[in-house]
């Protein structure tokens, strides 16, 4: 099992590397189903092996009603309270200069942070995936570390580096360059609660395609810059994007990280969580809202394309796996589970 | 051992120098920043910072409702799970595709949804206060936000291990003379077992560090609703900065020690099903 799976945001429900590769020995047909939906359709089990109906049909209602109760309530919320006066009002408080204010510093601190991490993932799961070396798994749980760091303690450690009274304080004061409670603070203390998000998808998919088709390349006369571009980019595409949607979402929604280094200046220093926050904290529910939406929509787009996405990954891992039997020119430097 | 076994793949001086310099300048250094200066506070000062009332509070608080959150998601969770392999049903995929939204929606959002919704005039919210509950503005609020970014954790690291579980371990037992809940409670439990435990301590490790959905609906009244990482940030704005750091430096070890957790379960349970 990759150490990197399931620490944190988004555990997925790929199966792991080695036994879907028994899956695709044994039972072809079982494999190539499994790759058309990510969630398997519950295959048809004998009256020993299964619940009589109304169980399960009792087991489905409450399971159902917890998911309505929790999650679709309150997505459903957002939306009513953002048109509750109409259109009209919605239209203002999106267009509101304030508003846009805050819509284009999240649009800026997204892409400044997801390169970044983009680059960095890319990077690390190559040195990860592709070798061994010596204290890898510590480096792997590394990695993960901003996951399980508060986002509150996120904000914090960059105040107390850059802040007035931080490590950094006079420094910076002297030079008169200002990072907490000004736009740099704020990408800072973005980048690193998405900092995990694009290595860790590609470590774990880059692991289990493992490198033969690099060797080959090699092999064959191609530079290393040429087999990256021309061999792994274009295998590593998906999920890839996948680790960007995520990375991406999160960048522009974090909140906790973002509020502890911003200073809350309307129209300056707030992104659109902070802005929904004043927003609501004014009492102003129908503006909160309607800003809040424009996030609601953001989760359901990254929902939809993460569904997309998965559903890609997952075929592209079970075919490399039938394809990909070690006929191994050099040892296979990665761990095969 | 050699530092690094031999391959014919190139650059890995420059992706693994790079992954080190960016994740010191980035993650680690700015991070052992925190345990320098809660070290620079002495140890006087560092623990009346950490032990005042109002912290211990917090603490329990904190604790309490994470615990309590990730007790309901493991059990609706599993729940969850269970429905989405086993039972076929319409909109089986929608639904799967549901559970993710904690991830998705910005904490934000779902923590001014959620009050909206369990506030004494909210659609959920009248019908409890007719019972006399108060859901927002009380520790039931900070539970149920809880609840919510906590799900998709158990959910998801059960999921995949009840889809593996082998039918014909069922029929054996079943035709040993097991009735269904037998088999469940002694053959299926223990077998998902580490991964309800791994989601759990996944659901609790982020529960305790949670800020934005919670701060909305808890009403954030010292000593009664104030989370630990609001009381980090209420200090800060006090310019108080010994205090924020001392219990910064608590709230961390707390995650290190529950990351060193899940690192454990996880090893434990990847020897148990790669046995399986």
């Amino acid at each position: 099992m990759s150490d990197s799976s399931t620490f944190m945001e988004l555990p997925r429900i790929t199966t792991l590397p080695g036994t879907s590769r028994e899956v695709t020995g044994e039972n072809p047909t079982a494999a190539s189903t499994a790759a058309d939906a990510i969630v398997p359709a519950p295959a048809a089990r004998s009256r020993a092996t299964t619940e009589p109906a109304v169980v399960r049909w009792l087991l489905i209602c409450l399971a159902l009603a917890f998911l309505v109760l929790f999650l679709l309530v309150p997505v459903a919320i957002v939306f009513i309270e953002a048109f509750k006066k109409g259109w009209q009002v919605y239209k203002e408080s999106i267009t509101d200069p304030d508003a846009l204010a805050a819509i284009k510093l999240t649009l800026l601190t997204a892409s400044i942070a997801v390169p970044l991490n983009l680059v960095f993932g890319i990077a690390a799961a190559w040195a990860i995936a592709k070798f061994n070396f010596l204290g890898k798994s510590v480096l792997i749980t590394l990695i993960d570390l901003p996951f399980a760091v508060s986002p509150v303690i996120s904000g914090l450690i960059f105040v107390l580096l850059f802040g007035a009274r931080g490590l950094f304080g006079h420094w910076l004061d002297a030079h008169d360059i200002k990072i907490i409670f000004a736009v740099p603070g704020i990408v800072l203390a973005t980048t690193f609660v998405t900092f995990p998000f694009v290595a860790r998808e590609l470590i774990s998919f880059m692991q289990a395609q493992g490198s033969e088709e690099e060797e080959a390349a090699l092999v064959l006369g191609a530079s290393g810059w040429q087999t990256f571009w021309r061999v792994t980019l274009p295998n590593i595409k998906w999920p890839l994007l996948y680790g960007v949607i995520l990375c991406n979402a999160r960048a522009m929604g974090e909140f906790g990280a973002v509020s502890v280094v911003s200073g809350h200046v309307r129209g300056e220093t707030n992104t659109i969580p902070l802005h929904v926050e004043i927003l609501y904290n004014d009492y102003n529910f129908e503006a909160a809202f309607a800003v809040a939406s424009l996030l609601a929509c953001l989760a359901i787009i990254t929902l939809l394309a993460k569904a997309i996405v998965e559903r890609k990954t997952h075929r592209l891992l079970l075919e490399g796996q039938t394809v990909g039997e070690p006929g191994t020119l050099a040892p296979v430097p990665v761990a095969r589970h | 051992m050699t530092f690094k076994q031999r391959s014919v793949l190139p650059g890995f001086g420059l992706s693994l120098g790079y992954t080190l310099l960016y994740l010191s300048l980035l993650v680690l250094i700015p991070l052992s920043m925190l345990f320098f200066k809660a070290g620079a506070l002495g140890w006087e000062h560092f623990w009346s910072a950490v032990t005042n009332p109002r912290a211990v509070a917090s603490y329990k608080l904190s604790l309490g409702a994470s615990l309590i959150a990730s007790l309901i998601n493991v059990v609706f969770g599993l729940l969850v799970a269970w429905v989405l392999v086993r039972y076929p049903f319409p909109g089986r995929s929608l639904v799967d595709a549901v559970v993710d939204l904690p991830f998705a929606l910005p904490t934000a959002v779902g923590g001014i949804a959620l009050t909206t919704v369990y506030a004494e005039n909210g659609w959920i919210g009248h019908y409890l206060a007719k019972y006399g509950i108060k859901s927002a503005y009380s520790p039931l609020g900070i539970v149920i936000a809880l609840t919510f970014i906590g799900l998709p954790f158990v959910v998801r690291t059960v999921q995949p291990v009840l889809q593996e579980l082998d039918v014909q371990v069922e029929e054996a037992a079943s035709t040993l003379g097991a009735n269904r809940w037998q088999i469940f409670r002694r053959v299926i439990f223990p077998h998902i077992l580490p991964a309800v435990l791994t989601g759990f301590t996944l659901a609790f490790a982020r529960a305790i560090g949670e800020y934005g959905s919670v701060v909305f609906i808890s009403g954030n009244m010292p000593m009664k609703t104030e989370i630990t990482p609001l009381l980090i940030i209420t200090k800060l704005e006090q310019y108080d900065y010994a205090g924020a750091t001392g219990i910064a430096a608590v709230m961390l070890i707390l995650s290190f020690g529950l990351l060193l957790m899940i690192n454990g379960l996880q090893y434990w349970s990847a020897k148990r099903y790669s046995a399986a």
